[in-house]
């Protein structure tokens, strides 16, 4: 309709002033969206946890570690299907800047915990199973270091010390796409039989028990049954679920969490503040056309609405490009970080989240120049145009 | 000789401005008939209130006391919407400085009237484009006004004043804006219209050679309207 047309020719009139704008909207969906997805990707570990899964650990701290005999004393209490010991290796491979999660795990247990650790290749499986200095590694992982099956590396031990070489026996990829595909696995018994040679003190230490469970209401009470056991021993356990351990870690960070939150608000905000100046200024340099459109008989509404819908042109624009901008940026992104970020994509909610901001600035924009236009009386108007 | 008929009756119309708590009064009491089918040229000096009373004829400013009374209708009694309505369906516009819309067409310009009746987007069309006929500007449909020239844009002015068929056309200096062959070429497309489509005209006007085209010439000054001997040929 002509109308729309015109709304859309009136958006693109100042060139220069509209190109400006839609980059700023651009920019400010495109910053917005990003910083969302630096939430998320924190909130990654939570997110991936399974409502089926107990954390057994120290509970004086993470750095002190459980007796190997809690394993079958775990495994005895109701409702614990599966009970697999594990370390935080904290090995580094070649360089300290290429940081990468590395644990040591009973490799059967985990398998059978993880499902979400998909092998394709049942030879790999098995290889990974048979190998005591076999590794598994994550999809993403083994294409940063170009690793393939077969491939020997080693790791530098840091808490652990010494080179620990093992074999890639396989790769897994994840079941969904908050999977973390940038961890390696070992076995613990290389773990445990090295320290056992090397320095026999430190030998059957376990650093945390996954548990799996029967049924994840009862996460509560499995948790209470496990520590009962081993309350007033030299080793106190501390058990929680797979969430609330991983949420643990963000805790840590949450005012950082709050601060980048906040400035994806304040981008949107300021974005707000610029274009509904811009439009304001160019309703007022149209008021005489407003006068004209009115003294043809538009209504005010009508007059009001031209403006409305020129402003959400701008803002849709600039919203949309930010948007189709989103997923390639979050990918180089996501590649950069991914020291800090195994996982880093960008949500269904983000983009959603990300039109809603577009509109709302279209919006919000243009109400104050919309009201401006309706009002605008013809004939104090035309004397100021004649 | 037949009497004509009478199409816009003033009555006691007055109107004033506050300027710095003072009031400025413009017109006082004005009162006379518009026949169907007239040519009036108002004039005065500059300031004299002109423009005002041409608005409060044309619906577009309001009057402080008095009657217009169109074909019947007092328009002074219209609320807002019905004023609007009345001016989309009686009243074409052409003003000193054209007033088209720069980002808008020839042809979409004189369209914009019509898109307030219930005509097909093709009825629009054809419409607009012999309203542009009318004016001599069938070839410049697809410009944009500032592609044209004053005296063009004026006539595309004019054609969007007459694309409604209204029976009034107002205009506010129409030829102020314009060189002394533009100025001619509109007066006589004015006075066309007034002869052929039997249009009233109501024409603001300080240049002598437009009073000459029109059929009644009056005289606005200090509040008070007087009306002057016939131009000649009238
Ligand atoms: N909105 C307004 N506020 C105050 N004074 C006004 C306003 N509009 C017009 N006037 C005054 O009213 C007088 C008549 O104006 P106008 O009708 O434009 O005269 P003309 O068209 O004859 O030059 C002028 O003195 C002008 O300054
Ligand atoms: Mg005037």
């Amino acid at each position: 309709m002509l109308l729309i047309r015109l709304a859309i020719r009136n958006a693109f009139r100042h060139r220069l002033r509209s190109f400006l704008t839609i980059l700023g909207v651009m920019v400010a969906i495109l910053a917005f969206g990003l910083l969302r997805t630096v939430i998320d990707a924190w909130y990654a570990g939570v997110e991936a946890s399974s409502a089926n899964r107990l954390v057994t650990r120290s509970s004086v701290s993470l750095m002190f570690s459980l007796p190997m005999a809690y394993k079958d004393k775990i495994r005895a209490v109701p409702g614990v299907t599966l009970v697999c010991q594990g370390n935080w290796f904290g090995g580094i491979y070649i360089d300290e800047k290429n940081f990468f999660a590395n644990f040591a795990y009973e490799p059967q247990t985990l398998l059978d915990l993880y499902p979400e650790y998909v092998l394709d290749d049942p030879a790999q499986r098995s290889d990974f199973l048979r190998d005591r200095k076999g590794c598994l590694v994550g999809a993403k992982l083994a294409k940063r270091f170009g690793w393939k099956v077969g491939d020997n590396i080693t790791l530098r031990g840091t808490i652990f010390p010494g080179d620990w070489v093992m074999t890639v026996r396989a790769i897994y990829r994840g079941a969904r796409s908050g999977t973390d595909e940038s961890q390696l696995f070992f076995h613990w018994a290389y773990l445990d039989e090295t320290m056992r040679v090397n320095y026999p003190s430190r030998a059957g230490q376990v650093g945390f028990y996954m548990v799996g469970i029967n049924d994840p209401n009862k996460a509560a009470e499995i948790s209470r049954a496990v520590d009962a056991q081993f309350a007033n021993s030299l080793a106190e356990t501390l058990t929680e679920t797979e969430k609330a351990f991983q949420m643990s870690f963000v805790s840590m960070s949450e005012a950082i969490i709050l601060a980048i939150r906040l400035v994806s608000f304040v981008v949107v905000l300021i974005i707000l503040a610029v274009s509904a100046n811009t439009m304001a200024m160019s309703a007022r340099e149209r008021t005489g056309e407003y006068a004209v459109l009115k003294t043809l008989g538009f209504s005010a509404r009508t007059v009001a609405l031209l403006i409305a819908g020129e402003a959400l042109v701008i803002s849709l624009t600039g919203a949309g490009l930010g948007l189709v901008l989103i997923l390639p940026c979050a990918e180089a992104f996501g590649t950069l970080m991914t020291d800090f970020f195994p996982v880093f994509a960008v949500s269904r909610e983000t983009i959603m989240y990300g039109v809603v901001a577009g509109l709302a600035v279209g919006i919000l924009s243009g109400i104050y120049p919309a009201i401006y236009a309706a009002r605008v009386r013809i004939a104090v108007a035309l004397r100021k145009v004649g | 000789m037949t009497i004509p008929e009478t199409l816009i009756e003033i009555r006691g119309l007055a109107k004033s401005y506050q300027r710095g708590g003072q009031v400025i009064p413009v017109l006082t009491d004005i009162s006379f008939d518009i026949a169907r089918g007239e040519f009036l040229a108002l004039m005065g000096p500059s300031g004299s209130g002109k423009s005002t009373l041409l608005n409060c004829l044309a619906g577009i400013d309001r009057a402080d006391a008095g009657q217009i009374v169109v074909n019947g209708q007092d328009i002074t009694l219209l609320d807002e919407t019905e004023l609007a309505e009345w001016r989309s369906r009686s009243v074409g516009f052409i003003f000193q400085f054209y007033n088209l819309i720069p980002v808008l067409t020839a042809l979409e310009n004189v369209e914009l009237p019509l898109l307030l009746t219930n005509l097909t987007r093709r009825e629009r069309r054809e419409h607009a484009e012999s309203a542009l006929a009318a004016v001599g500007l069938d070839d410049r449909m697809d410009h944009y006004p500032a592609q044209l020239s004053g005296g063009q844009q004026q006539r595309v002015a004019i054609a969007r004043a007459i694309v409604t068929d209204p029976d009034i056309l107002v205009a506010d200096e129409p030829t102020g804006d314009l060189d002394r062959v533009s100025a001619e070429d509109i007066l006589n497309l004015l006075d066309r219209l007034s002869s052929e489509m039997g249009k009233t005209i109501i024409m603001v006007t300080h240049d002598p050679r437009a009073a000459q085209q029109a059929h009644v010439l009056r005289n606005l000054d200090k509040g008070e309207l007087s009306r002057v001997a016939d131009p000649a040929g009238h």
